[in-house]
């Protein structure tokens, strides 16, 4: 490669973060070659799935109600990550998402009130217009517009790293050189082997992972995570975890994305394959609860679940992607779902029985309790006793990886503790930094803007120092 | 099972009367089930709140559905659904086949509505019968070679009340089919009662034509997931450009029976200022329409309604070309067969506004003042948080 064809930032990646860093590397001045592995349709990874952008505000501010200070912020990442966070960087992340809307419109992003259905985070959190597939488009779009560079169908295999700095990245048999280097390739949570690996076999002998869905792209391979932590590179978060929810059982492999959850589970019950309860399905209110769905469901045999409902709960929660499985009777519902029908009407009997009269309110932590059955179940426990009767099969569905490299508030990718000068790091591929554990709705898209950004602007001042080395060496 | 269990509903359904589903419908119930479980795009425009007021979608939700869209396209750019994903989302082409079907479904008489299933040949044949007829009219009232007529009398070849004889039926027909149509329509939405602070926000959004804006402020999708204004633009000068020329045939009129002027009116006068404003809006409007017809991303809409899309543009382009044409050419030669080349197009204009793209209007319109009434009514639904 003679040197003016070489980029000075190589971007790898196609989702929220590549593009937030292509935009600042560009706005710079730096040349910027954007590496998406995926085809245009499929372009944008995870984000193109997501909603929304977890938002600091000391006062309203257009589309966000009330005030959303960082310290209640902070909190918030405390409490879901149990304290597996990094003060600095979750701060640095916080704050910035109090500015960086203003350069997301600039880019063509429109944000807009939080969806019906979704009014527990008008406080919180920006909804992206159309979804992160509009907001991906615009990126894309103001991107081509400004000359970034940008090649489909291009996934990076590996890279050719000299003392902790980007020399060039392979893919197929062609080698890319640049100045600097942004990796933003996501997690590894497409790469169902090493899903595999990660959770292992359990007591019974299954390999659990084998019945996870995924919810988002089938991009995101993990390979350059893995190259890179084989190549020396500090890793953080824990490699065996992923994000997980409850999700339609009937969800595709891949890219089933936000319409597939299943918001009933607090309404009634949930059995496993042998007509079994097995967790306290109104411990709280359902936004807050469904995330750890996922796990139990994962734990249970065959890895699936059956929330079942009653006509009482029709209309009452956001309407699923596929209709339920419809009976008028108990048994025949058992007999469509494929359950032990003596088993499953024993079991919902002894959870009617076990019912205690109460004043029924989906709104508030009610008074509908069980008494005597165990699991116990503490809110809108309401008996199962009014056909129509629906079933759902829940599959666990994976949002996302934990597993990530390690970096300072510079973006940078350390060996032994070490920063590369030009080699930096965005979003999910570096959000155990921040989230070590758990979730909140827009962390994700904070994260990823907020060091997408800093690792784009810090990628271009690398290039530079690199173009003054060249010419002093001419 | 499941399959056995939903023939059965659907047995019980058509006992119970309610209607079948053509495929075109069920695909946009297909559609909208997934859409009520996602609601991304209900920042875009009118069709995803209302959508989430409802769980279920019947024949009559998803024609007013169809026809509260306004293919802007947001939805299908935006769409991580969309193909090659296998729910293989398609929000506006969907839509705009079922608009296809109510617009035949809901033809008066009811027979005409096979009139848009090849509704590029009713416009060209509607068009070739108006031009034929004025043509041999005016060689039969004028007779051979066309001797130069009274400068700028069109009644010294068209007698007034012949034209008006021939105009005034097609033109009321035109109203009737379409008022008799949309009112069909109406009563099976069944909308509730407009107040008048509906009926007033349902006509601003129809002369603003709110919807074409995008939601966001930046227009419809054309070509790409880029946005434009142009057609919201190009939209406004073809309805305002064609209300100013109507304006105009209103004045003349007046003129012609209260004040007894006859034409030709003055190069100042109010019929011919407002025909050219209007005839030159819908120069412009119709010419844009066409060019953003042509460059349509073609998974946006339905690429089969395109002749009639396009049949409706060109009737309009040829309305003003002819009338503008007219106006240059009043005091020459040619003004009789400039008049009977306009006369020609306006005729096939009004024979087939009832059967042609210009229902789009009128049922958008009757869908956008539902909208209006149903969401100042309470949503029954309490869905709760995700
Ligand atoms: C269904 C769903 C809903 C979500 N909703 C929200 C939400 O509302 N708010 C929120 O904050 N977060 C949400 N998240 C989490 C959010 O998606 C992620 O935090 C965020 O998208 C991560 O951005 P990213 O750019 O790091 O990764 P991604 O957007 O996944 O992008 C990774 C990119 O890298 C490309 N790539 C992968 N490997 C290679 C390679 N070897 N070479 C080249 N390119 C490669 C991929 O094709 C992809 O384009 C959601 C996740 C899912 C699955
Ligand atoms: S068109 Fe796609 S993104 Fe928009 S609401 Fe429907 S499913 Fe969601
Ligand atoms: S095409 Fe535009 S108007 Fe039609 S449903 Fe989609 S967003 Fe709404």
């Amino acid at each position: 490669m003679n040197p003016s064809s070489i980029p000075d930032v190589l971007v790898i990646g196609g989702g929220n973060a590549a593009l937030c860093a292509a935009l600042m590397a560009r706005e710079a001045g730096a040349s910027v070659l954007l590496l998406e592995a995926a085809p245009r349709q499929w372009r944008g990874g995870n984000s193109s799935h997501t909603r929304n952008l977890r938002c600091m505000h000391d006062a309203p501010q257009d589309v966000l109600v009330d005030a959303y200070p960082e310290e209640e912020y902070w909190q918030d990442l405390l409490k879901v990550t149990g304290g597996i966070t990094n003060e600095k960087l979750a701060r640095l992340v916080i704050r910035a998402s109090s500015q960086c809307r203003d350069w997301m419109r600039r880019h063509g992003v429109h944000f807009q009130p939080p969806l019906s259905g979704a009014l527990h985070v008008a406080r919180t959190n920006a909804f992206f217009m159309g979804g992160g597939k509009a907001l991906v488009n615009a990126y894309f779009r103001s991107a081509e517009n400004l000359g970034v560079k940008i090649r489909y169908e291009a996934p990076v295999s590996r890279l050719e790293l000299k003392d902790g700095q980007f020399v060039a990245a392979w893919v197929g048999d062609e080698r890319i050189e640049a100045r600097a280097c942004v990796l933003a390739a996501g997690g590894f949570e497409s790469n169902r082997e090493w899903l595999r690996q990660a959770w292992g076999q359990n007591e019974r002998g299954e390999w659990p992972a084998d019945n996870f869905l995924i919810r988002g792209t089938r991009f995101n391979m993990g390979n350059l995570l893995k190259f890179m932590i084989e190549a020396g590179a500090d890793a953080i978060g824990d490699p065996t975890q992923a994000h997980m929810v409850a999700i339609d059982a009937r969800a595709p492999l891949y890219d089933g994305g936000i319409c597939t959850r299943i918001d009933c589970v607090s309404l009634g019950i949930v059995v496993n394959e042998n007509a079994q309860r097995f967790y306290d399905e109104g411990e709280d209110f359902w936004p807050k609860r469904y995330a750890i769905w996922g796990r139990l469901v994962a734990q249970q045999p065959s890895q699936i679940a059956y929330s079942i409902i009653d006509a009482k709960s029709v209309g009452r929660f956001m309407p699923p992607v596929f209709p339920g499985v419809r009976a008028n009777t108990l048994e025949d519902l058992a007999a469509q779902l494929g359950l032990d029908a003596g088993a499953f009407v024993k079991t919902v009997s002894d959870y009617n029985a076990a019912c205690q009269a109460g004043t029924f309110d989906h709104t508030t932590l009610d008074d509908c309790h069980t008494n005597g059955v165990s699991p116990a179940k503490t809110h809108w426990a309401r008996p199962i006793d009014t056909a129509p009767f629906y079933g759902y099969a829940l599959r666990p569905g994976v949002t996302f990886t934990y597993l990530g490299l390690k970096v300072d508030e510079h973006a940078a990718v350390h060996f032994g503790g070490q920063p590369s000068a030009n080699l930096f790091v965005a979003g999910e591929m570096m959000a155990g930094n921040v989230l070590g554990k758990g979730y909140t709705a827009g962390v994700g898209m904070a994260i990823g803007t907020a060091f997408g950004r800093i690792a784009g602007n810090r990628a271009a001042m690398a290039a530079k120092k690199k173009q003054g080395e060249y010419r002093a060496a001419a | 099972m499941q399959q056995l269990n939903s023939l059965t509903r659907e047995a019980q359904a058509l006992a119970a009367g309610i209607m079948p589903l053509s495929r075109n419908e069920s695909e946009v119930g297909r559609i909208m089930q997934i859409c009520n479980a996602c609601r991304y795009c209900e920042g875009f425009c009118a069709v995803f709140p209302a959508m989430t007021r409802r769980l279920e979608f019947g024949k009559a939700d998803i024609n007013y559905l169809a026809n509260l869209c306004h293919n802007c396209g947001s939805c299908l750019h935006a769409c991580q659904y969309a193909p090659p994903h296998e729910f293989a989302l398609n929000v506006p082409q969907a839509m705009a086949k079922v608009r296809g079907e109510t617009y035949s479904d809901y033809a008066w008489p009811p027979l005409f509505g096979r009139l848009y299933k090849h509704n590029g040949l009713t416009v060209a044949l509607a068009l070739a019968a108006g031009l034929a007829a004025f043509l041999m009219l005016t060689v039969l009232l004028v007779g051979k070679g066309f001797q130069a007529p009274e400068a700028g009398n069109f009644y010294s070849i068209f007698p007034h009340n012949l034209l008006v004889s021939m105009f005034a039926p097609v033109f009321l027909f035109a109203a009737l089919a379409l008022t008799l149509g949309v009112r069909k329509f109406w009563r099976d939405v069944s909308p509730g009662r407009a107040s008048l602070a509906a009926g007033g926000e349902a006509l601003g959004n129809v002369l603003a034509m709110k919807y074409l804006d995008g939601g966001h402020g930046q227009g419809c999708n054309n070509a790409d997931d880029a946005f434009t204004l142009w057609r919201r633009r190009f939209h406004h000068f073809t309805f305002y450009g064609f209300m100013l020329c109507f304006a105009a045939t209103g004045v003349a009129t007046l003129y012609h029976y209260l004040l007894g002027w006859a034409a030709p009116y003055a190069l100042g006068s109010l019929p011919v200022v407002l025909g050219v404003a209007g005839g030159i809006g819908l120069l412009i409007g119709p010419a844009g329409l066409l060019w953003l017809n042509v460059r349509r991303h073609p998974e946006q809409g339905d690429v089969a309604q395109r002749p009639m899309d396009r049949g409706f543009i060109v009737l309009l382009l040829l309305t003003s070309l002819t009338g503008l044409a007219l106006l240059a050419g009043r005091d020459g030669a040619a003004m009789g067969i400039l008049l009977a080349l306009h006369l020609g197009v306006v005729m096939a204009l009004f024979a087939t506004l009832p059967y042609g793209k210009f229902a789009h209007g009128i049922f958008r319109s009757a869908a956008l003042l539902k909208w209006s009434i149903e969401r100042r009514q309470p949503n029954n639904l309490q869905l709760g948080d995700d």
